[in-house]
């Protein structure tokens, strides 16, 4: 399998403070690669680099063998990257269709001048996205709600609506920031198996999540950070025999025992 | 789908019908103020509220477009309608080059921006008198429609004609705004106004979006203010003042800036209200306020959207 994501070294430090240090992984397309790591680690701040939001202060991203360090979020999403994120980010005003719409951005958009004067363009466009976005709806149970405000919706529901979002852009890397926190065990298991059939049609999927049981039924490999580290990486069964990684999670004391 | 068209009928119907029920010519005077000031607050609908984004100095485009009106006729030659189209031409052209650094800014910090944007136009209105005839105003030359209107058979006064003209300008420009609304721009724009950096990951030039914003809503001050000028015949640097840039705020979140009728009902009210509360004499200024205030803490959401959500309520 050929490399997609390939992270090389990347780092950034906040007034002094190293969040996160030389850490290197790669995620090759059908992949699930899951990041985990106590509190603090720097989890959340790592995929801030590689999805733009950070400029990384070393190191590189790349995409597909192009180096796309640094840029823009939306200049990576028409390179094919897309997440979701751990805090939900929702259109709040906006109905779920609309919010999923969203995701279909760069389908739809068009001349500006056709759209101030509703031209018959603009309305294939934006008829070809809703129906994409009803057909997104319906694969995270969402189809019901179409019409409501997205603010009247569940967390579980808001985080499924945050995966279709993501889905529309059809990336080829999909970063999903702890996609089942919060949500009840049921829920859990819906992400989980929708999370499986992404990866199956050929997306890279890295994953951060806090759910232990989840990670290690779905990933294919895991990097552990500690301290903004990287302190082991593998397979999930080697991973949770790895002493050093039971030792960032339980302490010291645990791993000698 | 549904609420645009409702929003033009009801648009329509109030040009329209309100005639039926003036008393006097002085109402098709106030009427059309409402719709100029309409037109400039439909253009703050789209940039506050679809896109989230303030500006306190929008005046200074109604102050382009009007002066466009009153300097090109004598400087270019230019007929009084085709200036009001170059000052929208220009305005449009200014807010894009302004709008690249100023909108990169956020909340108080754009308010601050554009605020002096506004002022520097009405500074220039006012003191560069050799081309403007400084603070005591110009002339503007007619646009003479009406007496076109009067060659082939329909006679109107000249409030009546503005009025009738003002409404069609305003419909128009709630059309335009409306179709903006339900397209891929308006949801970019609606999506950065509930989460910029949602919206960039996926895909939404954020950049560019705001600016055309920006542009598009600086247009719709430029023609309102044309149209002010070319009604009044007359027009002075108070057009671009800091007050007028104020007021289109205002205007917008009292009725409700994410609604294009909501606004109007913002601007309609804004422009009466002073005329109603003249009965308290000295006290007008503060009875304005107050109600102003009491708006903003009982219906933060405008008044029309407010409203009906208690209406809706009360159906259930």
């Amino acid at each position: 399998m050929s490399t997609l994501l390939e992270v090389q070294g990347l780092g950034i430090t906040f007034g002094g403070l190293r969040a996160v240090n030389d850490v290197s992984f790669c995620v090759s397309p059908g992949e699930i690669v899951s990041v985990i790591g106590p509190n603090g680690a720097g989890k959340t701040t790592l995929f801030n680099m590689i999805s733009g939001v950070y400029r990384p202060g070393a190191g590189s991203v790349k995409l597909d063998g192009e180096d796309v360090t640094g840029l823009d979020p939306y200049l990576l999403a028409r390179r094919g990257l897309s997440r979701t994120f751990q805090n939900l980010q929702i259109f709040q005003t906006m109905t779920v269709l609309e919010n999923a719409i969203a995701g279909f951005h760069l389908q739809e958009k068009g001349p500006l001048l056709a759209d101030l004067l509703n031209l018959p363009s603009t309305r294939r466009r934006a008829r070809a996205a809703a129906e994409g976005a009803r057909a997104l709806l319906d694969r995270v149970r969402l189809g019901n709600a179409a019409e409501k405000e997205a603010s009247s919706l569940s967390y579980g529901a808001l985080k499924r609506l945050e995966i279709a979002r993501a889905l529309a852009l059809k990336p080829r890397v999909l970063l999903l920031d702890e996609p089942a926190a919060g949500c009840n065990a049921v829920e859990t298991e819906e992400i989980d198996h929708l999370i499986a059939e992404v990866a199956a049609s050929g997306v890279a999927i890295l994953l951060v999540e806090h759910d232990m049981k989840m990670v290690m039924r779905i990933s294919n490999h895991i990097v552990v950070l500690d301290h903004g580290e990287k302190i082991a990486e593998g397979k999930p069964e080697e991973v949770s025999r790895n002493p050093k990684v039971i030792e960032a999670y339980l302490g010291t004391e645990a791993a000698h025992a | 789908m549904r609420a645009k068209h409702v929003t033009l009928l009801v648009l329509a119907a109030i040009v329209i019908a309100s005639p039926f029920f003036f008393p006097s010519n002085y109402y098709y005077r106030v009427g059309s103020l409402i719709f100029v000031n309409g037109l400039a607050v439909t253009g703050i609908v789209i940039l506050t509220g679809y896109a989230g984004q303030i500006s306190l100095g929008h005046a200074g485009f109604a102050g382009i477009g009007a002066y466009a009106c009153a300097l090109a006729p004598i400087h270019l030659g230019l007929h009084p309608g085709l200036a009001a189209i170059l000052g929208a031409v220009v305005s449009g052209a200014i807010a894009w080059l302004i709008g690249r650094p100023v909108l990169r800014l956020k909340g108080y910090y754009l308010a601050v921006a554009t605020l002096g944007l506004g002022i520097l136009v009405s500074m220039i209105l006012a003191n560069e008198a050799w081309l403007t005839r400084g603070p005591d105003g110009i002339e503007v030359p007619d646009l003479g429609l009406n007496d076109a209107l009067e060659a082939i058979g329909i006679d109107l006064s000249n409030p009546q004609f503005w009025y009738f003209f003002s409404g069609l300008v305003l419909v128009l420009g709630a059309w335009v705004a409306l179709n903006l609304h339900n397209s891929p721009t308006g949801r970019a724009l609606r999506a950065l106004h509930g989460s910029e950096i949602a919206a960039r990951t996926v895909g939404i030039d954020v950049a560019r979006l705001k600016l055309q914003a920006f542009v598009i809503s600086a247009v719709y001050a430029s023609l309102s203010g044309s149209l002010l000028a070319l009604q009044n015949k007359f027009v002075t640097p108070d057009v671009a003042g800091f007050m007028h840039s104020i007021e289109m705020v205002t205007m917008a979140v009292l009725g409700g800036a994410a609604s294009v009728l909501g606004a109007f009902f913002g601007a309609a009210i804004l422009t009466t209200l002073p005329q109603v509360l003249t009965v308290f004499q000295e006290y007008e200024q503060i009875m304005l306020g107050l109600v102003m205030m009491l708006c903003m803490i009982f219906m933060r959401d405008g008044l029309l959207p407010s409203i009906l959500r208690a209406l809706r309520g009360r159906d259930k």
